[in-house]
Formats: structure tokens, sequence, C-alpha cells
């Protein structure tokens, strides 16, 4: 084999998402001493020119490696974990790990179903000995706490019953509220933290039309300023679009490490649920189909197995 | 209404019922009645021929849940109706409001509770923060169940919005969490969140939001640590600063102790009786007070009742049995009596 198809192959086993184990067998495995001082010397970025005169491992480089190898065994212990508990887990990490990670907070309140929010606290009570609620009371400090206590405490009706009198009172009251302050406020605004955190989904979603209608522009779209609400309003009203940018972020190449995580969490927790419609909207919105994207961007098992998840039949 | 004869009532509409006998089963309690009788009241409140109050009380205030649910289901089988709208229909006042919340299941009375008061003219929150603070998370948690299938929407968004300003704030904040409920309690939060509470509560600017953060979130065990580190460091009990905001003192209250708030609403509501010596049906204080009455007792029969009963006897010296027959009158009267006297019920 010729070494710059080698070099590549080898770059790529040790990229993206996951390992390609079979081809650092099969190369790095065969190669003696010689080949493999080509191959340090060689893959940008992974060894540094030592001054005693040999190449070392990058260390950042080590560590990120060591979080490839990871993904896979994160992912099979992510998916053999009983729904609650992993929804209780994710939640604790995001409260740990402070705002760059509250996306994922607003992501479980909203897109699970009212029993399955409901059995994630049950299991935060296992687990930690709180209730989300007061951990996420007593952690989360900025404007946006009261929007995330709502939205944890929600025990929402699930049935198809809607009001339409309430939907049209309350596009008006959010037609106002969005009209008036400064656009900052607006994730503490009670109204709006009301409307968001009791009302049903179909509710929601129904009202989510009628804004549309009535201001001739999306919800969401008004929401520009305020990332929280504005991701919030995805999760409940067009969760598959929400899910389909999440993994399409995550799965560029050269995210960085907290994003590519998202891969695993969103297909591990969508599958059984909806994979199948978020399959179709990032085939509409991208272009190509979410498969595609995993086979560029993802390695070894890690990928099979995701590929896997994605492909099952109900 | 005259009483009409258990024979007549048989023979001219030709029933002859054993299903109904059968199906009620056993009865219990101190008194004895004939298996007729039983009958006699199913019957005469069908035919419309004027309701038996007595025989009704006799009957539905000594039995056990499910021995009402089973004459709830009989009722249902031979007569094609719910004994819930009989009731609703044949009688009125408290005695009418105490009835029909007593043949309902324990979650559905509390969803009705919380459903009709909400809509009314002057809405009493602190009825409301009872509810939400009384019960364990799972209790509440069943009654928000029974609320989303009887009314087809979440208590939540029913309290959010037929609520407003300060006491939506509070009423959701209590409503909606589901506390930890076990024994795990951090010393270092409680002696911290006494401060906070004590500064918010003390301090000039009124704002609470530390405190219902506080009390909405924490489990009740973690909170009965912090009210004791309160009491020990500042030596005042926390309620004694809330002086305005009745709804978080009501919450506080049921946290601390529920058995003490239940008994405590019966001496304030019973004084009233007796001095007034008022009829039946009279002035709205008193009926505000019957419904408290009312509402407390079908709420914890066959639960706390006989915790509250020696609650109340030790703080007053005197028995709610007693209390209550020389404070009510009537058949409203032989009701609650009935049902403060069936705490032996099996279960």
């Amino acid at each position: 084999m010729a070494q710059p198809d080698e070099l590549e192959a080898l770059t790529k086993a040790f990229s993206g998402h996951g390992i390609d184990e079979k081809s650092l067998i099969t190369i790095l495995g065969n190669s003696h001493a010689e080949k493999r001082r080509t191959f340090r010397k060689s893959i940008p970025h992974f060894f540094k020119e030592d001054e005693r005169l040999f190449e070392r491992w990058d260390d950042q480089k080590v560590k990120l490696l060591k979080h490839e190898f990871m993904r896979f065994k994160n992912a099979i212990v992510l998916w053999a974990m009983h729904p609650w508990e992993r929804d209780a887990r994710l939640i604790k990490e995001a409260l740990t790990k402070g705002s760059s990670s509250y996306n994922v907070i607003i992501e479980v309140a909203c897109t699970r179903s009212s029993e399955e929010l409901l059995g994630a606290r049950r299991a935060y009570h296992s687990l930690f000995d709180h209730s989300i609620e007061e951990d996420v009371a007593s952690h989360v400090s900025g404007p946006e706490r009261k929007l995330f206590v709502a939205l944890m405490s929600a025990y929402r009706y699930e049935g198809p019953k809607i009001m339409e009198e309430s939907v049209k009172a309350e596009a008006k009251t959010l037609s106002a509220a969005l009209k008036n302050t400064d656009k900052r406020k607006h994730v503490e605004d009670e109204e709006i933290i009301r409307i968001l955190s009791t009302r049903s989904k179909p509710h929601l979603r129904e009202l989510y039309k009628l804004y549309k209608e009535i201001n001739d522009r999306n919800f969401d779209e008004d929401l520009q300023v305020g990332l929280r609400l504005m991701q919030t309003v995805h999760c409940l009203c067009t969760p598959e679009r929400y899910f389909s940018q999440v993994l399409d972020t995550a799965l560029k190449i050269d995210a960085p490490k907290s994003t590519k995580k998202a891969v695993t969490r969103v297909i591990v927790t969508r599958t059984d649920v909806d994979i199948k419609e978020i399959k179709e909207e990032y085939s509409r919105i991208y272009g190509v189909s979410l498969t595609e994207r995993i086979e560029q961007s993802a390695n070894g098992n890690y990928k099979d197995f995701l590929l896997t998840l994605v492909s099952k039949e109900a | 209404m005259p009483l009409i004869s258990s024979r007549m009532t048989l023979t001219s509409l030709g029933i002859v019922d054993n299903l109904v006998i059968v199906e009620l089963g056993p009865k219990v309690g101190f008194h004895e009645r004939g298996k007729e009788e039983e009958l006699r009241a199913g019957i005469v409140i069908v035919a419309g021929w004027g309701t038996d109050e007595k025989a009704v009380i006799s009957i539905l205030g000594y039995r056990n849940l499910s021995q009402r649910r089973l004459i709830r289901e009989a009722y249902r089988e031979i007569y094609r109706e719910d004994l819930f709208s009989e009731l609703q229909s044949e009688f009125s006042g408290h005695l009418e409001k105490a009835l029909t919340h007593w043949i309902l299941d324990p979650v559905d009375h509390v969803a009705l509770l919380v459903h009709s008061e909400l809509r009314k003219l002057n809405p009493n929150h602190g009825v409301i923060a009872e509810i939400a603070c009384i019960r364990s998370p799972e209790d509440l948690l069943a009654v928000k169940r029974a609320y989303r299938s009887r009314y087809r929407r979440s208590m939540e968004e029913d309290v959010a919005s037929l609520t407003s300003g300060n006491a939506r704030k509070i009423l959701v904040a209590l409503a909606s969490p589901f506390r930890y409920d076990g024994d795990e309690i951090s010393e270092q939060t409680a002696v911290w969140e006494a401060s906070i509470l004590h500064e918010e509560i003390h301090g000039i600017d009124r704002n609470l939001e530390e405190t219902v953060r506080i009390l909405s979130t924490r489990s009740k065990a973690q909170l009965n640590a912090t009210f004791n580190h309160y009491r020990d460091i500042y030596n005042t009990s926390i309620t004694k600063g809330l002086k305005g905001d009745s709804i978080l003192k009501t919450a506080i209250r049921c946290i601390k102790d529920p058995m003490k708030y239940q008994a405590k609403a019966r001496v304030i509501m019973i004084d009233v009786f007796i001095h007034l010596q008022v009829l039946r049906r009279a002035i709205t204080n008193v009926g505000t007070d019957q419904e408290v009455l009312s509402r407390v007792v079908i709420s914890s029969a066959e639960k706390d009742l006989k915790h509250i009963k020696e609650a109340f006897l030790e703080r007053n010296n005197v028995s709610l049995e007693e209390a209550v027959a020389g404070g009510t009158s009537g058949d409203y009267r032989d009701f609650i009596l009935a049902l403060l006297g069936s705490d032996d019920l099996l279960l």
C-alpha cells in the first residue's frame, strides 16, 4: 500500500466520531517501527517534534482520542439504560456543567411525554436524593431559572382536546408581550412562561400556527435574541426540526467535544420515539440522508451502532 | 316530605333486588339497620317520592371507600343513573355538597375542590395551597391525574390561567413540583436557607422569590429541618414574619404538621358556630365554615381522621364530635357525625 493512502486512512480513522478500529488494526498493527516513525512525522497535529529529538504525542490529542474511543462505550451504556435514569443523569450532568449545557435541560423537559418526564423526576429522587425542581432552582441562577423550573415541573394534559378561545386569547397575549418589552426580559415574562410550561402540546402547536397567521412570522423568529425561549418553542412545537439541527451541527467533523456528544444523546433517546420523522425532516432540510451523514462522519463500531439504531424498524 | 314505608315501595315498583343486597356487602358502624331500609333509600330517591335523608345518611355515612364504590356501581347498573347526580338533584346546600363529595373517590373529590374553588367569584387561595402542601407528592400526583381525566386539562394550567399576580406565582409554584419524598436532608442547606428566608421575610423589599423557590421545591423533610433551624437561630417561628401573606402561611403550616393545621381550622369555625347560634343554611360566614368542616372531614376520612380527632381533643378539651354536635344541626349534623364516628371502618 502506498504511504499517502495509508496516511489518509489513519487520519480518518482517528477523526470524526468514534474510531475506525479495523483500519487501525490492519494498518498500524501491521506496521514495523520505521513505518510508525514515518507515520508520526507525517500525520499533522497528532505529534510534536520534541527538542530531545523524538516525536511526541500531543497531550490534547490523546485526551480527545480517549473520548473518541469511549464514544461507543458511552452509547452502549446510555442505550441500555432505563429512559428515566437516562434523562435524570442527563439533567444532572447538564446542571453540573453549567449554562453551556442548559439546552439539554430544555430538550429533556420539552420533548418527553408527561409520563416520561415524571418518570425522570422519580429516577432523580432515587439517584440523587433531591428533586429535579429543587436542584434546577438552586443551581440555575440566571434569568432562565423561572422558565427551567416551570418546564421541569410540568405535568401537561396529554389528550387531544384544545380550548379554542384560550388559544386565540393566548396568541394575542404572546403577540403583545413580544412587541413590547426589551427582548432580554422575555425569558422572565410571566405570561410567556405560564403558557409555555402549562399548556398541552397540541394546544401549543395550534398556538404556533395561529401566531403565524396573526403576525405573518413564526413565534420563534420573534424570539431571535432569546436563545432559551427559542429552544423551548422549537422543542415543544417542532421537535423534529430541532433534533435535525442539533444532529447536523454535532455531526460536523471538527465539532467541539461537548457538541459531539449530542449525536449519541439524540440518537439513543429518539430511536423508538420519532427517529423516523427526524430522518425525514433532516433530508428535507439538508438534502442528504441522515444515514449518509453518519457514514461520512462516524467511524468503526460507533458508526455501526448508530446506523443500527437509526435504521431500526419500530 | 312524608316517609314511605318500605313494603309499599317494593311492591309498587315490583323490584326484588337481590343484586343490590349482595353487592352492598357487610355493614360496619354502630347502628344496626335492616336491609330493606337500604333498598328503600335507593328506590325512594329514584321514584322521586321524597328523599329519606336519614336513611341516605345512615347508609352512606357508614360505608368505607370500597363499599361506596360498590354502591355507586350497583346504583348505576340498576337505575342507569350516577348516584353523584342523583344526590346533587335530591339534596341542596351544604348537605348536598358534603354528600356529593363523599360519594366521589378521594382524588376526584380533591380535584373537584380545586376546580370549583378556582371558579368562585372570590376564590379562597388558601384552600389550594392547603391541598398542594398537605399531601404527599404521590397523593398530589394522583389528584393531578384525576383532574386531567375529569376536566381534560392539567391542574397547573387551570391554576395558572385562573389566578393572577402574586397569588398565581405562589400557587403555581406550590402546585407544580414533584417533591423528593425521602428523609435525606442537608443540614448545611437548611441553615443557609433559613437565613435566606429570614432575610427576605424581614427585608424591606418584599420580593419573596427565594422564599417561594425554597418552599415550593425543597422536600418536606428538608423544609422541616430548615424551619427548626430558623426557630433556633432567630427565636421566632417563620410564620410570625409573614403577616400579610396568608397563602404562604397556610403552605408552611401544612408542610410543618398537617395534623395540627386541620384541627386548628376546625377550632376557629366551631367557636363561631357556638357563639352565633346559627340556623341551618343561614349566612355566608356560616356557609363558609360548614364548607371547611365538610372539606376537612371528607378529605381525611379513612386517613388521618383519628389523629385529627385526638389533636382536636388535646387542644380544645372537648371532642370533635361534641363540638360538631353543638355547632351544627339537622341532617347535615347527622351526616358529619356519621363520618366522624366511622373511623373504625374496616378498609
